[in-house]
């Protein structure tokens, strides 16, 4: 009897203490997030939310993995068309344009002026920033973001008689080692890609400085725009792989990161892949291995930063005007030094303000982790070692080795998700020797422009 | 046949109303709603929709692309037809036979059919993948061809029509099962007195009394190549290398879901629509004539 008295006391107890929290609870205002971040890169943004949620009582932020990004996106406009869209939702750096001119979009600059959050966008890395900007103006809110940058395999390097702290720095120079260790049997194939339209199109275009499309790389306009990837440049770069895919000097492994596997495994002793693999590389190459910038192919090309990869925050219309407070203050907190730091240290993904480099830098992360700093120089044109600088306060800080020009700004480009599909395809009729480059890329230029009219005439003001 | 009738007038109806309406929601309204939509150039997040008329149809009939995934489906559906089914007859036939154990053989050979055709994708993705596989792994050993169907379309657009038939094996395994245990014992003994071997008694008995499940068959394995074989595609070679491997229902999901053209990913729906019922149509004209029921 007694043990039943406490248990009906422990039971009144526990229905008091729900109904005290839950009114507390219910005032919440619920942010739903929706994203495409999986395992690692999962985990770190749910830990942002959840830190957020603890440091405020009025918010709760509910992230929701949708799938791809595509996939993300396609629900998003399900949702959109259905009156019940998400707060935020993670849409990948192609889907810019069709982001910019959907009608749907609270842009970011106008949601902070409207909940009076000032945050100094300036202090953000240019080519990041410029990505998402439209006539000075931020919309969307730079999360993640990655540039490609140059993996090699440190052992087959040794293995082959190369140095392993010297990677290859032009194209001529990646040809030779290679073949070097092909020769020495180091590993199977010289080197492989990963994303190719944006590794071995999208970003080489950049970093020589040639146009990848009229109007300014569609910045400019919307109406108008051509591609201009079949030119001498693209035809020779593009050629030269196909002839170097013969050879085993090049060995393509598929769209997206397919490939991965063939540098992780050992089977091609360099890679170009996103910066945001290191996280993921770290915990999985069993050999030493190093990180470099983006082969050149010297003058007469200049050498120009390259262009990021990656998503951004949208934040979506129709919801009620006091939710949006909660967005903004979500999106401030994500801009915040500390969480720019985890965030790059978690991830891999750059750390994309000026102070949270800086913190880094004095806190020597960069001198730790050369591997993180290769990205950030490529993209701001810095050496793509930590300079003497961050170590010795005295020393003369870096000179820039390149520039960044209107070529190296971005794209922005309409029904551009179909274009890198159509660019990808035409990739795969030329290395498979189905096509001469010539003919690969004039047939994607073609496809490309096509579906760039039918997105001017769909998108006419 | 017997006629039957109902005393009362509304419970026919009422009856057949669930299949009815079933049908209506989620054949007929999808469908009608897939014909409205490929009349008109939609904004992907809506609020302007223009009406086009037939301009998705024509931009599409002048794209030597949709011309290559029309080819492309025919390729891959008759593959994969004329392996599932023809690969279905011979293992039914063997497992026809008085062998031990043949109650486990039986479910084992069905099991094939339970597995959704996206994870059968990825399974054959692991074996055949040249970047990871484990068959390109070993073939390394034995021989230096390259197996990378990642450049070379045919042996792509192989090996998903391997990987679908395999899919649908147990399938038309399951139905062959059935005919062959229908065909009665007397005849086969009948044949056999005759002087019959095998393979005579297989063309001339087994042949001709399966053949109304062989046409059953054909058609439903067709239908399911053209429009419900997305997944091992897309788990596989994601239409490529190039567009080797795009079919119909790969390329209208991804210009719809992908690209966000849906005018265009309704149109390609319809026309799919319009192949898979003209093929069934042409296939009982032609084909029925031969089956003996």
């Amino acid at each position: 009897m007694t043990s039943l008295i406490r248990h009906g006391t422990a039971l009144a107890l526990a229905v008091a203490l729900v109904l005290a929290a839950a009114p507390s609870y219910a005032q919440k205002t619920e942010i739903h997030f929706w994203h495409a971040m999986t395992g690692q890169l999962g985990e770190a943004l749910e830990a942002q939310t959840k830190e957020f949620n603890a440091s405020q009582g009025e918010y709760e932020v509910k992230p929701l993995r949708k799938g791809s990004y595509a996939e993300t996106l396609t629900a998003a406009i399900a949702a959109y068309r259905q009156k019940s869209p998400p707060h935020i939702v993670q849409v990948f750096e192609v889907g810019t344009q069709t982001m910019l001119l959907s009608g749907a979009v609270y842009p970011v600059h106008e949601l902070m002026q409207h909940n009076e959050i000032k945050i100094n966008w300036n202090d953000f890395i240019k080519p990041v920033v410029g990505y998402y900007t439209k006539d000075g103006k931020l919309y969307s809110m730079p999360y993640n973001s990655s540039t490609p940058i140059f993996y090699y395999n440190r052992d087959a390097f040794k293995k082959a008689g190369l140095d392993p702290a010297k990677p290859p720095k032009t194209w001529q120079e990646v040809e030779a080692d290679a073949k070097k260790i092909l020769a020495a049997g180091a590993a199977k194939c010289g080197f492989s890609t990963g994303w190719p339209s944006w590794t071995m199109v999208e970003n080489m275009h950049a970093t020589h400085d040639q146009p990848f499309a009229t109007k300014n790389n569609g910045f400019g306009a919307v109406e108008g725009v051509e591609l201009l990837i079949n030119r001498e440049f693209g035809q020779k770069h593009i050629g030269q792989l196909a002839a170097w895919q013969k050879d085993n000097i090049y060995s393509y492994g598929g769209r997206a990161g397919t490939a991965d596997p063939k540098f992780v495994s050992g089977d091609c002793a360099m890679y170009i892949q996103s910066s945001a693999l290191i996280g993921g590389f770290t915990k999985s190459i069993t050999f030493d291995w190093g990180t470099g910038e983006l082969p050149h192919w010297g003058t007469p090309y200049k050498k120009a930063t390259s262009i990021i990869g990656g998503a951004t925050l949208w934040v979506l219309k129709g919801k009620p005007t006091k939710e949006y407070r909660g967005v903004a203050k979500f999106l401030e907190f994500l801009a915040k030094p500390e969480q720019q730091m985890s965030w790059h240290v978690n991830t891999g993904y750059l750390a994309i303000s000026n102070t949270a480099v800086k913190n880094l830098e004095q806190g020597y992360h960069f001198v730790r982790n050369p591997k993180q700093y290769t990205a950030f120089a490529q993209l701001t044109g810095l050496p793509p070692t930590p300079p003497a600088a961050m170590k010795d306060k005295k020393a003369a800080p870096p000179k820039p080795e390149r520039v960044a020009t209107p070529n190296s700004q971005g794209l922005r480009l309409g029904n551009f998700v179909q274009i890198r599909d159509v660019i990808d395809g035409e990739l795969e009729n030329i290395f498979g020797g189905k096509k001469t480059a010539k003919q690969g890329l004039d047939d994607a230029v073609a496809k490309s422009n096509t579906l760039l009219k039918d997105f001017a005439a769909a998108n006419k003001p | 046949m017997k006629r039957t009738v109902f005393a009362n007038r509304w419970l026919p109806y009422a009856l057949v109303l669930p299949q009815v309406l079933v049908t209506l929601v989620f054949f007929y309204w999808p469908a009608a709603k897939s014909i409205y939509l490929s009349l008109f150039k939609s904004a992907p997040f809506g609020g302007r929709d223009v009406f086009v008329g037939i301009e998705n149809f024509v931009a599409l009939l002048s794209d030597a692309d949709y011309y290559d995934s029309i080819l492309n489906s025919f390729v891959f559906a008759t593959g994969v037809t004329a392996l599932s089914v023809a690969g279905g007859l011979v293992v039914a036939t063997l497992a026809n036979q008085k062998i031990k154990a043949l109650g486990l053989y039986r479910t084992a050979l069905l099991w094939p059919y339970g597995i959704a055709p996206a994870v059968a994708g990825i399974i054959f993705l692991f074996i055949f993948h040249p970047a990871y596989g484990i068959l390109p792994y070993y073939l390394t050993f034995v021989t230096a061809y390259e197996f990378n169907w990642l450049l070379k379309g045919w042996v792509a657009m192989i090996l998903v029509i391997v990987a679908t038939a395999w899919t649908h094996l147990g399938y038309n395994i399951a139905f062959f099962l059935a005919g062959l245990q229908a065909i009665p014992g007397s005849v086969m003994e009948a044949a056999s007195v005759d002087g019959a071997g095998a393979l005579r008694k297989f063309t001339a008995i087994t042949v001709p009394l399966i053949s109304p499940i062989t046409f059953y068959l054909v058609v439903i394995n067709m239908v399911f190549a053209f429009s419900g074989s997305f997944g091992v595609i897309h788990a596989v070679t994601q239409g490529g290398p190039g567009h080797s491997t795009e079919i119909m229902v790969f390329k209208l999901w991804k210009d719809g879901f992908v690209g966000l053209n849906l005018g265009s990913s309704a149109a390609q729906s319809v026309i799919l629509m319009a192949v898979v019922i003209a093929l069934a149509v042409l296939q009982f004209r032609v084909a029925e004539k031969k089956v003996t029921y």
